[in-house]
């Protein structure tokens, strides 16, 4: 029988109500009185110069109220390279200065912004702009322009151990593996409502995932005070990455606004969000691994390639894992990126770990066919007992649990060693697995929290939640904290006036923002007895330190009967509410003397039409160690969520170019497939749930990485089980694996 | 002489308006193969509809052009129905039009006189939740909330329309709305339960 985390064994998500009845408020949603509205015109060649914009048709169209280009875009401060007195500007804007000049740095860049009273009308004149331009050569193609190395810029480097192991080594395998672009393509597109509330006070409705760091950008880029501008993002519709940073729809709304000097509203649309707000870079990977006989592992050598933009350089960490998710003396890696011209990529979930534990992941499952070793059996056998990179030992690993837990839970017994031995009415069954990694961060936070008359507690802090639950976890250590009921406790965000809180991202927020909550919490206890103390007769002379707060008021661990509610504590201390503000430091892992790393290991079974190669996922188990976790509702809903991520980038995702034009050729839902319902196989979560003693109070590492980094692998590990085709070019088609002789 | 494209009578303006309406639907790329000399600025007509949103009765005058989903959200204020894709293909904007599933950026506005509309905010009876809404919440079937107002009105039509037989079925049905967080099992969970329970939807 198997155990699997029910559905629900706590209170709801936070925030559930106000989504099922659509009262969630998105950027794109706030009312905002004598709003206009921005509608970009984007450039149709990939490289080149404006050469003229014609817009005396368009700005006769009904309702336009500007056209915004480089011919009249009001001078920004921050974008500016240098200042007046010719120094280097450092409040220069972070990315492609929309609107600002005119050189075309790819296909379907912004070029001009229409503001009209009405989308309607914006999106009419828009077709109404004659534009003319000198082209120029373009680059788009990876996989040609890679193949000349003078073209890519100088790689980093990592070499530990020595060579001759590996040229030595029993076994060896080695592969180059392919990964298309992928887009994060959320639900809700990317939006700004810009409000100049004075000549240099402004309000901001946008779609991010770092409150305060918009606000910071936003500040610089009009050479304001922070205090004057006011970033509010009440939900986020998913980002997974690529609301890390502002895109040209926030810069450009501003800009428009101050224009026009009304409020404006840029809202991209579905095609632009497949262009204009980041995406995985293409990489191209080759991968050595070499073992003894035992299958001990006697070198890895990991080189990769990614995209960047002609404009912007964008690395992240490919080879990364390679260095230390197992024991191995020889390593070596060699990362470099590739500019092309094209936009610029981003972080996107699981970035890097996701495409180097595709390559490692199916290269230790290739070796174990090799060496004829079952391939869980061949990572225990590999297992790091301390990160072989920075010699630390781990702040918590319990991958060897995972393996345990996931091999019961998918029915690993069931597996054959020799691929393609399996059948299931007519089809090929195949079980895989692979690991994955990511670093488990905690960076600075502030965290306010105002206990009320009527004993409800408020906690405040300028984050943003694109969707894992951050407001649920932050009730729920509070609530746990504090031994109070969830009901009386509720978390608010989306503000950047509130105190400073972390971008959301690199599966950080829990740890950071949970441990700012967990410190807010101990200050408010310790508040209260002091007030105890000091208020309460039936605590007169007693110590603080003997005082204990829960279930709403502080009782004395020395006399059981003594008790008074915060409320009625309150009332003597004739305050109306107590306010503490809470800032936690942030921790590396040197401060710690720890690798403080999340680990993940999924399972997979997969059905295979020997006749089509249509793969079926039958079955997922994904399991974690994410360290203690707070919400296991929201928790097991994030690793789902991973599972769903890792088959669109293991079967299904793949942005087009046409190299002949540098344009985008599948940019819609129908274009660029995602994965649907019917794509979706049973999956059971499971959560080692112990918590890491030294990275933070709380206990938790972080998931929303792990939860999607090696899924894509053991995706493809199942399939060559299934098959004995083993396909290493992103995603896996029928045609790829029939391509496949064996 | 510049010939205004709207002041030739009702059938010559509806064919132009179709024609300007149905440039929305097309990608940005292709429009900009259409001679811009084929379309000549000028005001657009409105119209003055009447419909019922919600058991309420709507009267406004709207332009020709707008998609029945931005009347609602940008005209309305009813923003509980998500933009999702514009294009039909993501299912966040799915309302019920006289009872059956609908992407609401796929209808003109005009073209909705005197239907009866069910969007997100009028499925529950007042404090009492819809019981989709209601399992939704049991069964976490949301991580951003997105795509979440669609799911609910295709969960809903999924199991009038009598397609919730199965778990294999109800995926089928729902093919249509994408949920980029992967809340997938959970809201095929929510449905099921519902179906279960045999609650009238």
């Amino acid at each position: 029988m198997k155990k699997e985390l029910p559905p629900v064994n706590e209170g709801p998500r936070a925030d559930a109500l106000d989504k099922v009845t659509g009262k969630a408020t998105y950027a794109a949603e706030h009312r905002v009185p004598n709003l206009a509205y921005g509608v970009f015109v984007c450039s149709t060649i990939a490289k080149g110069t404006i050469q003229s914009i014609d817009e005396s048709v368009a700005l006769k169209s009904e309702g336009v109220i500007d056209i915004i280009s480089h011919k009249n875009c009001p001078s920004i401060p921050g974008y500016a390279t240098q200042l007046p007195d010719g120094t280097r500007n450092p409040k220069q804007w972070w990315g492609m200065k929309v609107l600002h000049d005119n050189q075309v740095r790819f296909y379907g860049q912004p070029i001009a912004l229409i503001v009209a009273e009405t989308i309607e009308q914006a999106n009419a004149a828009s077709l109404l702009l004659k534009v003319s331009y000198q082209k120029e050569t373009f680059e788009t193609d990876f996989n040609l322009i890679r193949k000349d190395l003078s073209k890519a810029k100088p790689p980093s480097t990592y070499t530990r151990g020595n060579a001759t192991n590996l040229e030595q080594a029993a076994v060896k395998v080695e592969g180059e593996f392919n990964i298309p672009i992928e887009v994060h393509s959320p639900m809700e597109p990317q939006a700004t409502i810009a409000v100049w509330e004075s000549e240099d006070k402004l309000t901001v409705y946008d779609k991010t995932q770092g409150p305060k760091a918009t606000q910071g950008a936003l500040a610089r880029l009009f050479n304001i005070p922070d205090k004057n501008v006011r970033v509010i993002v009440n939900y986020v519709g998913g980002a997974f990455g690529n609301a890390l940073r502002n895109w040209h729809n926030v810069p450009a709304a501003c800009i428009a606004a101050k224009k026009i000097n009304r409020p404006v509203k840029v809202v991209l649309t579905r095609p632009q969000m497949f262009n204009l707000t980041g995406y995985r870079p293409q990489s191209w990977q080759q991968l050595k691994i070499g073992a003894d006989q035992s299958g001990k592992f006697v070198g890895i050598v990991h080189h990769a390639i990614s995209n960047t933009s002609r404009y912007e350089e964008f690395r992240e960490g490919i080879v990364n894992a390679s260095r230390f998710l197992y024991a191995c003396d020889y390593v070596e890696t060699n990362y470099r990126i590739l500019p092309l011209d094209v936009s610029t990529p981003t972080w996107m979930r699981g970035p890097g770990e996701a495409t180097g534990c595709f390559a490692l992941e199916s290269s230790i499952d290739e070796l174990s066919y090799t060496l004829n070793m079952d391939p869980v059996e061949l990572r225990i056998k590999n297992f790091a007992e301390k990160n072989p990179e920075s010699k630390l030992p781990w702040s918590s690993n319990y991958l060897k649990e995972c393996y345990d837990k996931g091999r019961e839970l998918i029915n690993w017994n069931n597996r054959a060693q020799k691929p393609g031995s399996l059948q299931e009415n007519g089809w090929l069954v195949g079980y895989g697995m692979a690991n994955g990694v990511f670093g488990a961060g905690r960076s600075q936070a502030s965290v306010r929290a105002i206990l009320n008359a009527d004993g409800n507690l408020v906690l405040q802090s300028a984050v943003s939640d694109m969707g894992p639950g951050t407001t649920t976890a932050m009730t729920k250590i509070a609530a746990e904290n504090l031994v109070m009921p969830l009901n009386k406790i509720s978390f608010k965000l989306g503000d950047s006036e509130l105190p400073p809180g972390p971008t959301q991202g690199g599966s950080t927020t829990t740890s950071t923002l949970g441990t700012a909550v967990y410190l807010a919490c101990e200050t408010l206890k310790k508040s209260l007895c002091t007030l105890a103390v000091e208020y309460a007769p039936a605590f007169k002379n007693m110590e603080a330190s003997t005082l204990l707060v829960q279930n709403g008021g502080v009782s004395s661990t020395l006399n059981k009967e003594l008790f008074i509610s915060n409320a009625d504590l309150l009332k003597l201390a004739n305050k109306p509410f107590l306010e503490i503000t809470q800032d936690s430091q942030g921790t590396s892992a040197m401060e710690l003397k720890h690798a403080t790393n999340s680990f993940s290991s999924h399972f997979v079974k997969v059905l295979v039409n020997p006749k089509t190669f249509k793969v079926k996922i039958a079955e997922v188990v994904t399991t974690a160690d994410a360290g203690k976790i707070i919400s296991e509702n929201t928790a097991r809903s994030q690793m789902l969520g991973g599972v769903v991520g890792g088959v669109g980038m293991a079967l299904l995702e793949e942005l087009k170019f046409d190299h002949q034009t540098g344009a985008i050729t599948n940019a819609s839902f129908a274009g660029y497939q995602v994965p649907l319902h019917p794509d979706i196989p049973k999956t059971t979560v499971w959560f080692v749930n112990k918590p890491d003693p030294i990275i933070n109070p709380i206990g938790a590492k972080g998931l929303g990485e792990i939860a999607f980094i090696g899924l894509a692998a053991a995706i493809a590990n199942a399939v060559y089980n299934a098959t004995g085709k083993r396909v290493k070019d992103l995603p896996i088609t029928p045609e790829k694996i029939r391509a496949i002789k064996n | 002489m510049q010939k205004n494209c709207y002041n030739n009578g009702r059938r010559d303006f509806i064919r132009k308006a179709s024609f300007t309406a149905a440039l929305y639907a097309i990608p940005s790329a292709l429009v900009h193969a259409v001679p811009i000399d084929l379309i000549t600025p000028g005001p657009a007509p409105k119209e003055r509809i009447k419909l019922l949103i919600n058991g309420k009765e709507i009267a406004a005058e709207v332009d020709i052009r707008i998609t029945l989903l931005d009347f609602l959200r940008e005209q309305l204020g009813y923003t509980g129905t998500k933009k999702g894709c514009g294009m039909g293909h993501c299912g966040a904007c799915i309302i019920h039009i006289n009872g059956k599933r609908m992407n609401s950026c796929q209808t003109l506005a005009i073209h909705n006189k005197s239907n009866s509309i069910v969007t997100i905010e009028g499925v529950a009876k007042g404090e009492d939740l819809h019981p989709m809404q209601e399992a939704f919440i049991k069964c976490d079937a949301m991580q951003c909330g997105y795509c979440t107002p669609g799911q609910i009105m295709s969960g809903i039509a999924c199991i009038r329309d009598g397609r919730a037989g199965s778990r294999e079925e109800i995926q089928r049905y729902m093919a249509g709305n994408i949920c980029r967080c992967g809340a997938y099992q959970n809201i095929v969970d929510a449905i099921s339960q519902v179906k279960a329970s045999g609650k009238p939807v």
